[in-house]
Order: structure tokens, then sequence, then C-alpha cells
């Protein structure tokens, strides 16, 4: 995705001045196709995130528009409260990057681990908040949403070559995205982990048990008339997620069903425990977590028998 | 509203601090009176603000939020709040809090959060660049805000930059909250400290209009590192029994220290 973001970062400038990119010293081989193409407009304000959304909010009170990268914790959790009080307080139209959420970073370490960022950022009123599944559907949010008034925070991944089968790169605020309808159970995804959910339904499947999945990429504004809809319909749902169990989709759905009143149990699927300072690959920690494939169709299975009994 | 630098009375200012905190019973007032000469200068002598909305106004950025009150002061002096609004201060729904509002005409940036004004400034002159404009950003900053590790990142930026169109102004009044500086966390030498990062520094009487705006008078803005300027200055300015005593950086005044107050600030 943060190739992606890069080049239709690029094409955006060409037909909008405002737009500024600057990054908190990260972004090798990735940021080059608009420093290279806009040196100007492009700055690399060194490893200072508070400075870099202080002077984001004085360049876009003069009417800037500036979007900023970092590594997800850096992005969203060291300036957190520069982001409360100057983008979301001011209602300014900054743009900030959070790059590897999840476990992307996985051998570098849970200070690089975003598993609370979508948690944090919704606590913002005004603060749009978007994690696409994958890079398609990045430059689609992308397009949809540069010129709002007021801030963004964008979770991205690094991954620019998986595609999600059947999202077509489809994104709209507020709503969610159907990759795959079945009567039996509903997973909702949010973020590249989606990859997996994928592979437990097709799984299911195989099995005999027909899963609806929804990507949630669209964090704020939610999509509560479609969660409200398609929720209506299950007894069961599943939540799916590289985050703390605590404040993402799995937070969001769980809040739809409660104030809807609706008769759908929820299984959060997603990170519960401290970090313990093993480390490993993205992969390793999905296994950890429960949150690979095969985790996520075990979790399935015996929810289900748990409902049917 | 007026276009023109009115030249405005740093004891009008202060009798406006004074009554507003004893009408609303709130503190901060040390803090404010501190600020009243350099407010004074600002705003009556320095800042190019045709009107609080021209997008080309100098930008202003009191950092040390809670001495707003004297802002506020001065917005009343220039015509740009009524005696009615400036009597709202610190009531249910006025715009007019302890800290700056954003939403009211003439506050560039909300502030209250130590440390994130000079950031915000320094976003404000950078913009100023990009823009080709000759427009000016003043950030007038507590001393023990320089405790915060932020504001260091935004004067690294700044001189690194050479955004030689930022002024910034330190209120070297010597104490914080619950102390004083050099007892709390030493800022010491505060000049130096600034002049290593890369400023171009100069050391004020923070209670002498005239020296402050002479200084900033010529100052070059032209090219060259950004500007400090180190505003020696008294805690409690003006009033005899709160210089340089930690407690009326909280405490509202009685009857009695307010009749005193005035006297001797010259109602």
């Amino acid at each position: 995705m943060r190739n992606t973001f890069a080049r239709t970062l690029a094409e955006l400038a060409e037909h909008d001045p405002r737009i500024l990119l600057l990054t908190g010293d990260l972004g090798y081989m990735a940021l080059e196709p608009f420093s290279e193409k806009w040196p100007g407009r492009f700055l690399n304000v060194g490893v200072a995130e508070q400075n870099m959304v202080g002077l984001a909010t004085g360049l876009a009170e003069a009417g800037f528009l500036p979007f900023l990268y970092s590594i997800v914790t850096f992005a969203a959790l060291r300036p957190y409260e520069f982001i409360r009080n100057g983008p979301v307080l001011h209602q300014l139209p900054v743009r900030i990057i959070g790059m590897g959420g999840g476990f992307e970073y996985g051998s570098a370490g849970p200070t690089h681990h975003g598993l609370e960022d979508v948690g944090v950022m919704r606590l913002q009123p005004g603060l749009t908040v978007v994690a696409p599944a994958d890079y398609p559907q990045a430059r689609t949010a992308l397009l949809a949403t540069w010129d709002l008034p007021g801030p963004v925070y964008y979770r991205l991944g690094k991954d620019d070559k998986t595609v999600i089968p059947s999202l077509e790169g489809r994104f709209e605020l507020g709503r969610t995205q159907t990759i795959r309808e079945g009567k039996d159970l509903l997973l909702i995804a949010m973020g590249n982990i989606s990859q997996q959910v994928v592979l437990a339904a097709e799984e299911l499947a195989s099995q005999g048990v027909n899963c609806t999945v929804l990507v949630v990429a669209s964090l704020n504004p939610s999509p509560l008339e479609d969660l409200k809809a398609t929720l209506s319909q299950f007894r069961l749902a599943l939540t799916i997620e590289a985050h703390y169990v605590v404040g993402g989709v799995g937070s969001l759905v769980s809040e739809v069903v409660a104030e809807q009143g609706l008769n759908c149990r929820i299984i959060r699927c997603g990170v519960k425990t401290t970090p313990d300072g093993v480390s490993g690959s993205e992969k390793f920690y999905y296994q950890k977590h429960g949150l690979n494939h095969e985790a996520l169709v075990e979790t399935a299975l015996l929810a289900l028998s748990e409902v049917r009994s | 509203m007026s276009g023109d630098n009115l030249t405005l009375s740093s004891n009008q200012i202060r009798r406006i601090i004074l009554n507003q905190s004893k009408r609303a019973n709130v503190g901060h007032i040390g803090s404010a009176l501190s600020i009243a000469d350099i407010i004074a200068t600002l705003y009556g002598e320095v800042l190019q603000i045709p009107h609080p909305g021209d997008p080309e106004r100098e930008r202003f950025i009191l950092s040390k939020g809670h001495a707003s009150l004297a802002v506020y002061a001065a917005f009343y002096l220039k015509g740009w709040l009524t005696k009615e609004e400036l009597n709202t201060y610190c009531s249910d729904g006025s715009l007019l809090g302890v800290h700056p509002e954003h939403c009211l005409a003439g506050i560039d940036f909300s502030t209250g959060s130590l440390g994130q004004g000079l950031s915000m400034a320094t976003g404000a002159a950078l913009a100023a660049r990009f823009q080709g404009s000759p427009r000016r950003t003043f950030a007038l900053l507590s001393d023990a805000e320089c405790n915060e590790g932020s504001s260091w990142e935004a004067i690294m930026f700044a001189a690194h930059h050479r955004l030689s169109k930022l002024i910034a102004i330190i209120d070297l009044n010597g104490q914080q909250a619950l102390g004083y500086t050099e007892e709390i966390l030493s800022l010491s030498p505060m000049a130096e400290r600034w002049r290593a990062f890369g400023w171009r520094v100069y050391e004020v009487d923070g209670h002498n209009v005239a020296e402050m705006k002479a200084t900033i008078a010529h100052l070059d803005t032209t090219s060259g590192p950004p500007h400090v300027l180190i505003a020696h200055t008294v805690f409690g300015k003006g009033v005899s029994y709160m210089e340089r005593q930690i407690k009326w950086h909280y405490w509202p005044m009685s009857d009695a220290e307010y009749q005193q107050a005035l006297d001797e600030v010259g109602a």
C-alpha cells in the first residue's frame, strides 16, 4: 500500500498545490515517487514526530494539505496529544499516515507493532479513520478522502502485491464491503489480515460452513447502517484484526450490536496479551495470537458448536 | 475593528486582568501580569493585523496559554471585543476561557498544553515561506515551558531551516506552578541554550515596551536564523504582594487584595 500511496499522492499533487508530504525520517524505498517528483513539497523533519504534527497544524491553518508519514506507533502514539490539540481541535485538514498496522514490522519487536492505533484514533471525534485491506482499496480510499475538510488517519500496510479477492478496490466512507456471501457465519475483517480471513472462509466452506465476509475500512465514520443490516441476519459473528481487541473493529461491531439491540454473539479475534519479548515474523505473531487462518477456522467451528448447542 | 496599530497601555491591560480575575474569581493572575508589557508591545506596536480574519495577518501564538487574559485585554483595547464580551471571561458559554481558543476571532491557535505552541508557530512560519509571504510569526513561551522536550524539537527545526521570520519571546520570570524554575528544573543559561541551538538571541527587559519595540523593529527577518527575545520579567509585575510569589500562579484575590492591587496599578 505504501508505494501505491506515494504514487497516488504524487498524482494528486499535480492538481493541488496545497499538498505537502512530511516524514519523520522514514519511508526509504517507499516515498520516492513523491519526493523525486515534488522535492520542494517534500520535507524530512527529522526524528521528531510531535514537532511534525505541530508543523502540520501551522501549515494547514495557512491553507496547506500536509500528509505526515511514519510507522504506526510513531505516527499515532508519540504525538497523540499534538494530534488531539492540533488537527482535531482546530478541525484542520492534516493527514496522518501510520505505516505497518498490526505485526507488519514483526521482528522489529513490540515498539514497532501497531496494535492500538485504530482504538486511540477512533476516540477523537471529527477524525476520519481509514484502514484499507489491500493496495487497490488504499488507492480508492485515498482518492475518496484526501481533500476532506477535517483531519484523517490512514492505517496503511507495506504490501503492494496482495489483492483481496472480490474487494476490487471498493471503498466508501461509512460503508462496509462484502467480499463473500454465506448464511452460516459472519466474518468481519479490518486491514490486511483480511487475507487470512478469506483463506479461513474458503476452508470453512470446504467443511460445509458458508460465511459472509465483510471488510471494514471506514472506522470513522462508522459503517453503522451496513453493519446493522448484516449483523441482524446472523446469530454469530467473528471480528478479526491485527489490533488489540479493545478499540478496533471488534469494539466497533460490539457497540453496534449492543446499541441496536441485535441478537448476534460477537467473538473478537485480536491481540489480548501484553508483549512478552519473543520475536518473530508477522506470520509467527498471527499464529501466536490465534489470527492465522487455521486458528480462525478452529475458533469459528468451536463458536458455532456453542451457539448451536 | 481597527487596522491601526494602536499603542496599548500596559497598565490598562493590568487593570483588566485584575478586574476580570476578580469578577470571575480565578487565578493565573501573576502569569498574566508578567506578560502585560509584552502583549502591549506586540498588539500595540508590532503585529500587523488589518483584521483578525485576514489570511495575510501576522500570526501570534500564546504558547503559555494560561495567561490568555492579557490577550483578551488587548483585544478589548483594540476594539476586537466588546465590554460585554470581555465580561464573559470564564463564564458558562463564553469563548473566553482561561486558555485561548481559536474559535474566538483574533486567536490563531488554541493552546493550553505547554510545549505545543512553538511547533505550530514554526509551521505557520514555514507556511509563510512556502507562500512567499513577508508576514512574521510570533510565539510567546513561558520559561518553564522549555522543560518540555517538544519545544526543543521546534527550536532545532526552525534553526535548521533558518526561519528568519519566526520570532519567539520567552517570558523569563523564573517561576512555574509549584516553585522557582532554578529549583525545579534548571534552564540556565537560557540565552546560551538557544544560541547553541542556532537562534539569534536578544536579552531584553520584558517590562520595557520601548526597548522591546526597538529590538523587534531592528530584527533582520529577510534571511538567517530565527530570533528569540529572552524577556526578563517579574512574575506578578505591578502588584507588590504578588511579585515573585508562587501562590499567585493559582490564587484568586480577596476583596482587600483586589483593592490594594488596583491602587498599586493605578486604577
